[in-house]
């Protein structure tokens, strides 16, 4: 469904992307993993065609280059937040994609629907919560129901409850059949809904794998996100892979994930090293998919 | 929320919209967007107010009726256009794609199934029917007070005036969304649209009276500065077809009443649709090579 093959990115002599290959088969899911700067978003970026690069994408046979009106008809995406006019009225924001989508108001209606939006179809957009908003950048992506969901960091922006509905509604398009590509910082997320992780570093893939295979504990697993001064994470996660945790340096923190009744043992751990933990996130309590390898 | 009921793709919904739906679709929202935008509306009040104040006090401090009332009106009406319309429209052309990038809308939008092309069509279809309808506004209330005052006479001289005014808001709003094209931040584009009024509305004209003492120009080629420069022939061909002579512009005006003859009215046209042309042709190109977002 999706191919990527030498895509490179280049912005000035900074080189975003470097020579990116994947190939997605339909109704699959591949995250994006890696630290702030690591070319999660310029890769998105590319394979929607809304930048220049080099290489070759394709969505369902459609160059993204040559054909990106066809290729972008078959993707909805959803930005890490809805930006858009925040005088709108949300009718009036669905309407105007709505017609971009060529889908009738009874079938955007029914978009809303489906995220728990009909009915604040008067509101401006202004006044809508941050969850809100992204339950309809997830309404507007599902628009003419396209096989292919791009999403960039959704839930970046949200609360647990917002970040929780979100993932409910990927997990059931995932199970609809659709193809999933998403950038994202949570490891929650990544094992939550990808079959597949491309972990980039400096714009480069490191590695191509499995969320499994990225945190491979005994399930269920939790995942605390450690804050230090950024002069240590080296050394940190270091420290905390040979204790036996798997560990990855983000760009918001270290993620170590732990099994659900040994959440504080990381703490220890860097406490013996004189490692100065300065906060502690729990995310939320994530379970492997059954099957997933 | 609902379950969602997806079915697999359903390739014959996901075609892009034609090029006519999508330039219009943008047209319709730029339109409304711009009549309920807070600066237009105070634009629009601020000309209306000024042209009926400008056909109020012609008339009434002259005491003049009949064509001369009109003649003067139409005089002091040109004054204020050249002032003011070529502010409103190029300040409104710099908002329209500068402002879109400072919001994160533009990627948002270009990530749908459209063209750069189709967006900026759109987007500049919408704003200048907003310009002609804002004039209209103005120009309309301003002729009720001609009619009441002065009888109603030159109706067609009028409407000629209302559509060279509509031509060269037109041709302001083409360089103003060319410098939007160019501009990353809404406050650099407003600036340099600013600048732009400058020149053409002050500096342009001294301007040509200082290089035409110390380069000691001859007629032709002041004639030839001034057809130049859009407002210069909006000012010659309202004169014209106001069915008054050039030579009230001294010798400049005498030659080209003389060289031209009855091919004046289409030269200083043309040169107005021009300046609609190939600003918008530019900004074209330049939107769809640099792909910036």
């Amino acid at each position: 469904m999706i191919i990527a093959r030498g895509v490179t990115k280049r912005y000035g002599r900074v080189v975003a992307v470097r020579n990116v290959s994947f190939e997605l088969p339909a109704g699959q899911s591949m995250a994006f993993w890696g630290s702030n700067g690591a070319g999660k978003t310029t890769m998105i970026r590319c394979l929607l065609g809304v930048t220049r690069f080099r290489g070759i994408a394709s969505i369902g046979s459609n160059s993204v280059k040559r054909r990106g009106r066809a290729a972008r008809a078959l993707v909805g995406y959803v930005p890490q937040e809805l930006a858009f006019h925040d005088d709108v009225r949300l009718g009036s924001a669905m309407a105007l994609f709505a017609s971009l989508r060529r889908v009738d108001r009874a079938s955007a209606h029914g978009s809303l629907d489906r995220v728990g939006l009909s009915g604040h179809e008067r509101k401006r957009l202004r006044d809508l919560s941050g969850g809100m908003k992204q339950r309809l950048a997830l309404a507007i992506a599902m628009l003419g129901d396209p096989p292919v969901i791009v999403l960039d960091e959704p839930t970046s922006n949200l609360d647990a409850a917002g970040r929780g509905e979100v993932v409910r509604t990927l997990q059931q398009l995932r199970q609809s059949g659709k193809t999933l590509v998403f950038a994202s910082h949570r490891p929650d997320e990544i094992i939550t809904l990808a079959d597949t992780v491309i972990v980039l570093d400096k714009g480069i893939v490191d590695r191509v794998t499995t969320p499994r295979e990225l945190w491979p504990t005994e399930k269920p697993v939790q995942v605390v996100r450690l804050y230090l001064s950024t002069a240590s994470e080296a050394e940190a996660a270091q420290a905390l892979r040979e204790a036996g945790h798997a560990v990855h340096i983000n760009g918001q923190g270290l993620c170590v994930a732990v099994p659900r009744d040994r959440k504080a043992e990381p703490i220890g751990v860097l406490e013996r090293k004189s490692i100065l933990v300065r906060n502690i996130e729990v995310l939320d309590d994530v379970r492997l998919p059954e099957g997933s390898t | 929320m609902t379950m969602l009921t997806m079915t697999g793709p359903r390739a014959a919904t996901h075609v892009p919209p034609s090029h006519r739906r999508a330039v219009l679709t943008f047209a319709r929202r730029e339109f409304r967007d711009a009549m309920s935008s807070r600066w237009f509306v105070l634009y629009t009040v601020a000309f209306t107010l000024l042209a009926v104040g400008v056909s109020f006090l012609s008339l009434s401090g002259s005491g003049s009726h009949g064509f001369a009332g009109f003649g003067r009106t139409a005089a002091g009406l040109l004054n204020l256009v050249m002032l003011v319309v070529p502010l409103m429209a190029l300040t409104a052309g710099a908002a329209t794609i500068a402002g879109e990038r400072e919001r994160g809308t533009l990627l948002y939008l270009l990530a749908q199934p459209i063209s750069r092309t189709q967006l900026l069509l759109g987007k500049y279809a919408g704003l200048s029917l907003a310009l002609v309808c804002s004039l209209c506004i103005g120009f309309g209330l301003s002729a009720g007070v001609l009619a009441w005052r002065a009888g109603g006479v030159g109706v067609g001289s009028y409407m000629v005036l209302v559509g060279l005014t509509a031509m060269l808001a037109i041709a302001m709003l083409s360089v103003g969304v060319l410098i939007s094209v160019v501009s990353r931040r809404t406050s650099v584009a407003t600036g340099l649209a600013l600048f732009v009024w400058l020149v053409l509305v002050f500096v342009s004209d001294l301007g040509l009276m200082a290089s035409s003492i110390v380069f000691q120009l001859r007629v032709q080629e002041i004639f030839a500065l001034a057809a130049v420069n859009p407002l210069q022939c909006y000012k010659m061909g309202a004169i014209v077809h106001l069915n008054a002579s050039l030579d009230v512009l001294g010798p400049v005006g005498a030659y080209a009443s003389y060289t031209l003859g009855p091919a004046m009215p289409w030269v200083l046209s043309g040169s107005i649709v021009a300046w609609i042309v190939m600003p918008l042709l530019l900004a074209l190109v330049l939107f769809n090579r640099r792909r910036s977002i």
